[in-house]
């Protein structure tokens, strides 16, 4: 649905996209990672045929977006990152205006506009003048107006930026469901536990350039190494590296826990539990330990910059609890 | 077409109804619309009981039309502001962003915000007209000719379509209403000049100069609509993020274009300049074109300005005496700080017509120069009334440094009018400044390269050899 090779865009000397290449199917959110001024919105404008690239290509919903830029933007559904609604308009004149620019009929406007404003619970609200509604409201409003001529494709950039927890709950909930409707979907966002709640896959943008891309869990794996394991025992007990199974590797431990590396969790994890239980230590508990996007992130943007110091917090330990402690 | 102007007319009527509803706009629209008519009206009785009482009924007559030409002009002037809201205000607050994704094209987009800026002020300056003569038709029984309204209506209409389409222009270059407010004084301080040239006008009752006004504004505005509907595009809306000088970038583009690809002095002038050349043709043709009309409307305005031999001391005039050698010494000729004078004289003239020019889109500079022609031109026409060809009295007056001269005026002519035509046919993939730069670039290379060695031969002639000719042309004494 959305396809991009050696995508780049120059402006003057300054190279915002450098070389960008992504795919996504049906279906799949891919969820756009990375600084401020990574390339991430000058991205978004060139898939919706805003901004031309200055070399590479892309096909979006099966259009050029040089060739056929109509084609793109009709098929297209953007939330900016500044909404950019009009405060004296009311939301059911706003979404009617927009209707008639995407050439909607009358009845198909109509229709289409109650069941948006009924589905972002603005319903109530849609004679009031848009400049009186909050922050969260009016980012729903822009939500309808992205979806309101039924786009194959959506693009995103920031969509629950500075919204209450509520309204951004919401908005997700609602990028879930557009999901299920067989959309292409790219979310542009710095908030990670957003972009790996919703996302399929992740694409870490820096310095225009791409510099990882991948389903979330693949590159956890890919950064941080094999998954963690964490073991809580009924007493105290002195584990050494021979008393586990092959296969594990011990990473840490205290008086009553220890922590273990294994590849292959499958076998390694019934065996480890094997072993405590024929010393006669009683298990508490063994769970994986949770390895966040954020680590992921500042483990790829480090890597970029070569920055070693970063580096190594990818390789800090995890206290129980799952707290991250840099090293250094 | 008629699909693309009804897409145009959804942003036109969107746009309209928010100015309706913005009480910035919609009350001093009111105002000027009711209550500056009435004043018009309240002011013209007062006017017409003060002059009567003198006799200067004449003055009444003039005072009438040129405040209906105000009436419809100060409603107009909000126009500006609408436009500038219009575009660099949604720009500034990225409500442009969302229509940008559309299907809509750009001229779409630029015809409908176009028309919306247009509509409000215009109707409200013609409502204002019709107050205003209603008024003085009950309190005098004045009424005006149908053409005179016709012309005050297209005037009124231009003005506020050039007002509008440069406001376009101006929005297109800044990322906010605040900067564009700024560069609103280069459309505001021409058209309070025209405003005043067209009361003298009016006051004058020279009414057809008026036509020749409404002309030039139509083609003013033309060129200007030209130049947004290039810039209004996608790409330069999103493309920029502040309003920043990068001196860095511009030298580098000036550099780029003065330079090219060659790699010596030889280099440059072999391949650069004829390069360079290539691409003025057809403003050196518009220039020779102009020179040579300027000589001919000069040696017209002669004969139109009715002065008939008997006029003129002739008899003087055919006898140019020994005397004249001794004044053109008096005058610094054949010397050579004569010859410096006459060269940084020409250099500084080409100069100033290359600022008016750039603020012009190249006319005013091209017509500075073609002045000298123009007066030369009245010259051979008054010189004529004695019997002398006008070839004889142009050679006098333009060997044998002219051949060099007239070369350099064109050059630097056609160079000007260069950079007028960037500016109004800039290319897709450059900006006006990107333009602006490097048709500078041209300019400068041009002017360097041709320009002031053509202009140092042609002083060192004019000052050592043409007093000489003209004296042996024209000298019967």
């Amino acid at each position: 649905m959305i396809q991009t090779e050696h995508l780049s865009k120059q402006f003057d000397t300054f190279l915002a996209v450098d070389q960008v290449s992504l795919q996504v199917n049906s279906g799949e959110v891919l969820a756009l990672l990375g600084p401020n001024g990574a390339g991430k919105t000058t991205t978004l404008r060139m898939l919706t045929s805003v901004l031309h690239p200055t070399s590479g290509w892309a096909r979006v919903a099966g259009y050029d977006i040089v060739k056929e830029a109509q084609g793109v933007r009709s098929s297209v559904g953007i939330l900016t990152e500044q909404h950019g609604l009009y405060g004296r308009m009311s939301a059911e004149e706003y979404l009617d205006f927009f209707g008639q620019v995407y050439r909607m009929s009358v009845e198909k406007r109509r229709k289409r506009v109650d069941e948006l404003l009924q589905q972002y619970g603005l319903d109530q609200e849609r004679k009031r003048k848009i400049g009186e509604y909050s922050k969260g409201m009016r980012q729903k409003l822009a939500l309808a107006r992205a979806l309101l001529h039924d786009p194959p494709v959506l693009l995103m950039d920031e969509p629950t930026s500075a919204m209450d927890p509520e309204s951004a709950r919401l908005v997700r909930d609602a990028i879930h469901g557009l999901r299920s409707a067989n959309r292409a979907i790219i979310v542009c966002t710095h908030n990670l536990a957003e972009a790996e709640e919703l996302a399929d896959q992740i694409a870490i943008i820096h310095h225009g350039k791409i510099i990882i891309t991948g389903a979330v869990d693949q590159l956890k794996t890919h950064l941080l190494g094999a998954a963690q394991f964490e073991v809580h025992l009924g007493k105290s007990y002195d584990i050494h590296e021979h008393a586990l199974p092959e296969g594990a590797l011990l990473t840490g431990q205290g008086a009553d826990w220890f922590r273990y590396q294994t590849a292959t969790p499958l076998a390694t994890n019934p065996a480890v539990i094997q072993a405590l239980v024929e010393r006669d230590i009683p298990v508490v508990g063994l769970f994986e330990v949770p390895r966040s996007l954020e680590k992921v992130y500042l483990q790829a943007i480090s890597a970029a910059n070569g920055d070693e110091q970063l580096i190594a917090a990818g390789d800090a330990a995890v206290q129980p609890g799952g707290e991250v402690q840099h090293a250094g | 077409m008629l699909d693309s102007l009804q897409r145009a007319l959804i942003i036109t009527r969107r746009e309209v109804r928010d100015q309706l509803r913005d009480w910035r706009i919609f009350l001093p629209v009111i105002l000027l619309t009711l209550f500056f008519p009435f004043l018009a009206n309240f002011t013209t009785r007062q006017v017409l009981g003060f002059v009567e009482r003198y006799g200067a009924n004449i003055l009444a007559e003039r005072f009438i039309p040129f405040l209906l030409m105000i009436v419809g002009f100060f409603p107009i002037s909000i126009s500006l502001v609408i436009a500038l809201e219009s575009f660099a205000g949604e720009t500034e607050r990225r409500s442009i962003e969302p229509l940008l994704s559309s299907p809509l094209s750009d001229a779409q987009l630029y015809l409908g915000k176009l028309l919306a800026s247009l509509i409000t002020p215009l109707v409200a300056a013609y409502l204002g007209m019709v107050v205003y003569l209603v008024g003085i038709y009950r309190s005098t029984s004045w009424r005006a000719e149908p053409m005179f309204l016709v012309l005050v209506s297209l005037l009124t209409a231009v003005q506020a379509l050039v007002m509008v389409s440069g406001a376009v222009v101006i929005s297109t270059q800044t990322t906010s209403v605040r900067a564009a407010n700024l560069l609103a004084s280069f459309i505001i301080i021409p058209m309070a000049l025209m405003i005043q040239g067209e009361s003298v006008m009016m006051l004058w009752a020279d009414y057809h100069v008026l036509w020749w006004a409404v002309l030039a504004l139509t083609i003013l505005a033309g060129l200007l609509v030209r130049m947004g509907i290039t810039h209004f595009n996608r790409e330069e809306l999103l493309g920029r993020e502040i309003d920043t000088l990068n001196l860095r970038w511009m030298w580098r583009v000036f550099k780029e274009g003065f330079t090219g690809n060659a790699r010596s002095l030889g280099d440059w002038y072999r391949h650069e300049i004829p390069h360079s050349l290539r691409r003025l043709l057809i403003p050196i043709g518009w220039m020779i074109f102009l020179l040579v009309a300027g000589t001919y409307l000069g040696a017209n305005l002669v004969t139109k300005a009715g002065i008939s031999a008997g006029q003129l001391p002739l008899e003087s005039l055919k006898i140019v005496d020994t005397q004249v050698m001794d004044r053109f010494r008096q005058l610094g000729f054949f010397t050579t700080s004569g010859v410096l004078t006459i060269w940084w004289h020409n250099l500084r003239a080409v100069i100033i017509a290359m600022v008016l020019g750039t603020f012009t889109l190249g006319a005013a500079g091209a017509l500075i120069l073609v002045l000298p022609m123009l007066i030369i031109g009245v010259f051979t026409g008054v010189v004529s009334l004695t019997g002398i060809s006008p070839l004889t009295v142009l050679a006098a007056v333009l060997l044998p440094h002219g051949i060099f001269e007239i070369p350099a005026l064109v050059l630097s002519g056609a160079a000007i009018l260069q950079v007028g035509a960037t500016l109004v046919t800039p290319h897709r993939r450059q900006t006006i400044g990107e333009g602006l730069v490097s048709s500078i670039a041209d300019w400068t290379k041009i002017i360097l390269a041709l320009v002031v060695p053509l202009f140092l031969v042609s002083a060192i002639l004019e000052v050592f050899f043409s007093p000489q000719l003209l004296v042996k042309l024209l000298g019967m004494g």
